[in-house]
């Protein structure tokens, strides 16, 4: 909308001749790759450097409690952290908990969308009150969680099934992997319910009035013409969580430490006890390269999927 | 009930679909209203079975915190690398955007997912290499150097939003303009800030609320000077004894302005997001 | 004349910029969140007060953030801290790597002899004292007079774990959530590993033999094991499996557990009325002994060590030596009351009848200190030194992983057998890695 007003401002000019053109771009494009620069310099910089060191460090034996010896290993960090018991573990987590999750912020996102979106008394606070989760310290929704509603003995939940004659569910022995879900879903939702909602409001409301008045019900205009609306914006929900839902590890971190065995073991949890508590930095550096090149795999079919979606002018 | 014309059926509809509204609002902020209400009660209140609804409020633990912490020290760190770091990112988001959105090359794509693809680095596979680079730089526990670091992992996801947005504009915009004699900074500055302005808004807004909620370099990277709010957080995360009600006290304390800041700023957000993600 | 003016300039400069730093010298102080170091925070306004020459930073952190912060420093040699909260089991390993400085010279009336042996010995490496202790601790049964009363049963001085159970049988009325027994389930190698270590070794384990192999496919890990699980399982409060220290004390303290074996440090919290529903009801016994009395406690210390990379060596010493001398003791007895003195680091507290007075826990937590001995914790002789913890830079990451296992075995997710499998194949592949074989 704004941008048509900018456009008849604009004066009307005549054609550049091709000569012109072709300078006008040569000369661009230079500054095209100068302005790009400091951004793709700081972000080389930013890859290279810990990259290179990362690199070096995943070849030689490094342990920060044996400092000095520090020989040359090839690829026994690779090794061992490949077999480590907790690896496939932590792989398939971390799809479970990307997956679930992303299916559930779709799915209750859209839904969630189309209820706000007929006029309704007080429907900005219903926004406001729903979107707020988002701006939650994830660190903070995991203590919450853990400690006031999921706990077993003085959680709320404890209390709503103790009302109800049901022994109290503990959450984090006995469904690990579903709490943690549960709780990043809660943070994660309110950001796919704002992405959509926005949508939701430059879907044209005379196709919907023209299919009903066709006789179409909600659920087929649903199919037909809300879904289709909503694509590319599930597509932008999909690729921004997928980034930050594959490094998750506050919240395990917060809650069940990995635990119990390796049921809420991520990837991310995984080289974090490498860093952290063995205190091997060389295993870790093999196990950061391994977690590259999986969320670049990751990336690439994410790409192939969706990616179209993103790049392409829709 | 069939009785019932149009407009009433209709309008009960309304009171149905605002009613389950409500329901799933109430449900999903319920969490952040229990920890605010736990902070207001005794350590005591907080553990009780079943938990109290209603009880004699206190702003104990407010004054424990008061006393314990400095709290306007954490919050302000947290503000100045927030907003230092955004304004970092902005300027090397904006003019990478600019040039990958109107100066495409066959690498422009390939760029664009390698930037994404470093967001896939788990931090803690570079704690080391980072702060022994830290270290001899002089940037542990200084706020130039969380700012540096999270200006640096917010830029991919700030550079491919601008992106976006910019993608949105048409390039006859930008020709008519060179064609008046414009540099490309002054296109920048005069053509493209103002009509993107939705969707640079949001990116501020969301790079704001990533460097404020950020709990692994800012723990790690920092001692007393630098250290923001998540580091706070941590500090009062399980000490021995009943916590619970400290620990949801300082959580609302920590969460308050971004959240509040949030609401503000709303509209803004969702304007924005439109703009990129919505046809 | 040009060519000196700029070292001039710059030294005059330095020296500008380096008079404020003469006047106070800053000492940062990396501490964990327990009640006793908030104390000494709050406290330590005294210190600045005759130190006026020394400023203080605070960094307090939770216990696990805050070891994997001060090792990344202490590693790196980045600096960051001139005073670090470290326990027994880094202060031995640092000392031995030369990251620490030694504490020698101490004042006269700082009286280092006056330090419960186990405790000085646990802190030093060949003969140097590497950390003055801030409070240390051994483990307990703590239990509920009135509830065993209402049974018809006695405590004994120490009891066997096989009468803990009879006990716990006894006592556990869920629907009335009353809990049998309530332990550490909590995965970490200083949550659960710490007590079943302690389990462990009263059922005559080790963690390792004499040529560093583990030991869990062996009957006594195995019988121990079962046993706990079956203990905590059947007769614990749900979420055994995440309740660490912190949440059995709040189960404790409300009144929800009619035992409870862990550190003796709980002692002057189940007493302390603002906090505790069950203050008057509590009973104190030694920790469960099995087929061996050996190791069924634990000996644990927080300890204020000096990095090497300090800066600010001499101010953190004076530190050091004010928050753990005789004269703080009185300090806190004077601002908090008696029995809230840093328990279980001075003979002389345990001299003082006042204390012994006002502190109902205060004799079986000496005789809980008596008898640990970090060098001699195992039925069967064990190459290494600690009695919940085996003093290797190892052990941290191998006793996370077993930690986990059972903890999974506790909630079910595995058997008890799957998990010593899971644990010894991974400590071998540990040591391995770490070259002991």
């Amino acid at each position: 909308m704004s941008i048509s007003t900018v456009q008849d401002g604009v004066p009307a000019v005549p054609a550049p001749g091709p000569e012109t053109v072709k300078a006008d771009k040569r000369l661009h494009s230079r500054v095209g790759l100068l302005t790009v620069s400091p951004s793709v310099l700081a972000l080389l910089v930013w890859m290279i450097v810990p990259l290179a060191m990362t690199i070096y460090f995943s070849l030689i034996r490094y342990n920060l409690l044996y400092p000095g010896e520090n020989e040359f290993v090839g690829l026994e960090n690779y090794y061992f952290f490949l077999t480590d018991e907790g690896f496939v573990h932590g792989a398939l987590n971390t799809l479970w908990l990307v997956g679930a999750t992303l299916l559930i912020s779709v799915v209750a996102g859209v839904l969630i969308a189309v209820l706000v979106d007929t006029p309704f008394w007080g429907r900005g606070i219903v926004r406001v009150l729903l979107i707020s989760p988002f701006f939650i310290m994830p660190t903070v929704s995991a203590l919450v969680w853990k400690n006031l509603l999921l706990h077993p003995v003085s959680g709320v939940f404890a209390a709503v099934w103790n009302f109800f004659g049901a022994t109290p569910v503990d959450w984090f022995a006995e469904y690990p992997l579903q709490a943690i879900i549960l709780i990043v879903s809660w943070q994660w939702v309110p950001f796919a319910v704002l992405l959509l909602m926005t949508a939701m409001q430059s879907l044209d409301q005379e196709q919907k009035e023209a299919a009903r008045l066709d006789g179409a019900g909600p659920i087929a205009i649903f199919w037909h013409i809300t879904l289709p609306h909503l694509t590319r914006p599930i597509a932008v929900v999909v690729m921004i969580e997928t980034i930050f839902l594959l490094s998750i590890f506050a919240e395990i971190f917060t809650t069940t430490g990995g635990g119990p065995g390796y049921e809420t073991t991520n990837l991310a949890y995984l080289i974090y006890s490498q860093a952290l508590l063995q205190f091997d930095v060389g295993m870790a550096s093999a196990g950061g390269l391994v977690a590259v090149v999986i969320a670049n795999i990751a990336a690439f079919i994410l790409i192939r999927m969706i990616g179209k979606n993103l790049t392409e002018k829709a | 009930m069939s009785m019932l014309t149009l407009k009433q059926s209709r309008r009960l509809q309304t009171v149905l679909i605002g009613g389950l509204a409500w329901l799933v609002a109430l449900a999903i902020f319920f969490p952040i209203f229990w920890m605010i209400l736990t902070s207001f009660k005794t350590e005591i209140d907080a553990f009780a079975t079943p938990p109290q609804l209603f009880f004699t409020p206190t702003l104990e633990n407010y004054v424990h915190i008061d006393a314990r912490s400095d709290y306007f020290h954490f919050a302000w760190n947290s503000v100045v690398i927030s907003f230092g770091s955004t304004l970092a990112g902005m300027l090397l988001a904006v003019p990478a955007a600019y040039s990958m959105a109107f100066f495409e090359t066959k690498r422009t794509k390939s760029t664009l997912l390698w930037m994404l693809s470093t967001k896939m680095l788990p931090p803690v596979g570079v704690l080391v290499p980072i702060y022994l680079l830290f270290k001899d730089a002089g940037l542990l526990d200084t706020k130039t150097g969380l700012v540096i670091i999270y200006t640096l992992i917010n830029l991919p996801i700030m550079v491919w939003m601008v992106y976006t947005y910019f993608k949105e504009i048409p390039k006859d915009i930008l020709e008519a303009a060179r064609l008046d004699g414009a540099t490309p900074a002054q296109e920048i500055v005069r053509v493209l800030l103002p009509i993107g302005k939705g969707g640079l808004a949001s990116t501020v807004l969301l790079s704001l609320i990533l460097c404020w909620n950020e709990a692994f370099w800012s723990l790690n990277l920092t001692a007393s000077s630098a250290a923001p709010l998540t580091a706070m957080v941590a500090s009062y995360s399980s000490p021995e004894g009943l916590f619970w009600a400290k620990l949801s006290a300082v959580s609302t304390l920590a969460c308050a302005p971004i959240l509040i800041f949030g609401w503000l700023s709303q509209k803004q957000l969702v304007r924005g997001l439109s703009f990129g993600a919505v046809k | 004349m040009n060519k000196q003016l700029i070292p001039t300039l710059i030294a005059s400069a330095v020296a500008l910029a380096s008079l404020p730093a003469a006047a106070a010298t800053t000492v940062t102080i990396g501490t964990v969140n327990n009640g006793d170091m908030i104390r000494m925070q709050e406290l330590a306004g005294e210190f600045e007060r005759s130190h006026p020459d020394i400023k203080l930073d605070w960094v307090v952190l939770e216990e696990n953030v805050l070891r994997q912060r001060l090792t990344t420093d202490i590693a790196t040699s980045g600096g960051q801290f001139d005073v670090m909260t470290i326990g027994l089991y880094e202060t031995g390993i640092w000392g031995k790597r030369g990251w620490l400085t030694p504490l020698e010279n101490l004042p006269a009336d700082y009286d280092v002899e006056d330090i419960f042996p186990s405790v000085r010995d646990g802190l030093s490496v060949d003969g140097k004292l590497y950390a003055l202790p801030f409070y240390a601790e051994s483990s307990m049964t703590y239990y509920r007079k009135d509830l065993f009363e209402q049974a018809g049963l006695t405590m004994p001085q120490q009891p066997t774990w096989e009468e803990m159970r009879d006990f716990a049988k006894a006592l556990h009325k869920p629907d009335q959530e009353q809990y049998g027994i309530c332990l550490r389930g909590k995965a970490g190698w200083g949550e659960n590993m710490a007590l079943v270590t302690t389990v462990a070794n009263a059922f005559g384990a080790r963690w390792f033999d004499e040529g560093w192999k583990p030991e869990f496919n062996g009957d006594a890990w195995n019988e121990a094991i079962a046993f706990y699980v079956d203990l905590l399982g059947n007769y614990g409060p749900p979420g055994a499996s995440s309740n660490g220290f912190n949440e059995n004390l709040a189960l404790f303290n409300s009144g929800k557990c009619a035992m409870w074996v862990d550190a003796t440090v709980a002692g002057s919290f189940v007493t302390d009325a603002s906090q505790s529903k069950v203050t008057e009801q509590v009973g104190f016994a030694l920790a469960p002994k099995q087929v061996t009395e050996k190791g069924a406690g634990w000996l644990w210390s927080w300890a204020l060590a000096i990095p090497a990379s300090s800066d600010a060596k001499e101010a953190a010493e004076s530190f050091v030596t004010w928050a753990t001398s005789k004269g703080y003791s009185q300090l806190v007895a004077e601002k908090s009351g008696i029995a809230a003195i840093p328990p279980g680091t001075r003979l002389s507290t345990y001299a003082n009848e006042a204390y012994m007075a006002a502190a109902p826990f205060a004799q079986t937590t000496l005789e809980s200190l008596e008898k640990a001995d970090p060098n001699d914790a195992t039925l069967k002789p064990a190459p290494y030194t600690g009695i919940q913890l085996a003093q290797i830079p190892e052990f941290q990451s191998i006793a996370t992983q077993v930690g986990k296992l059972v903890s999974g075995a506790l909630a079910g997710q595995m058997s008890v057998d799957q998990a010593l499998k899971s644990a010894q194949s991974i400590t071998e592949r540990e040591m391995k890695r770490a070259r002991y074989y």
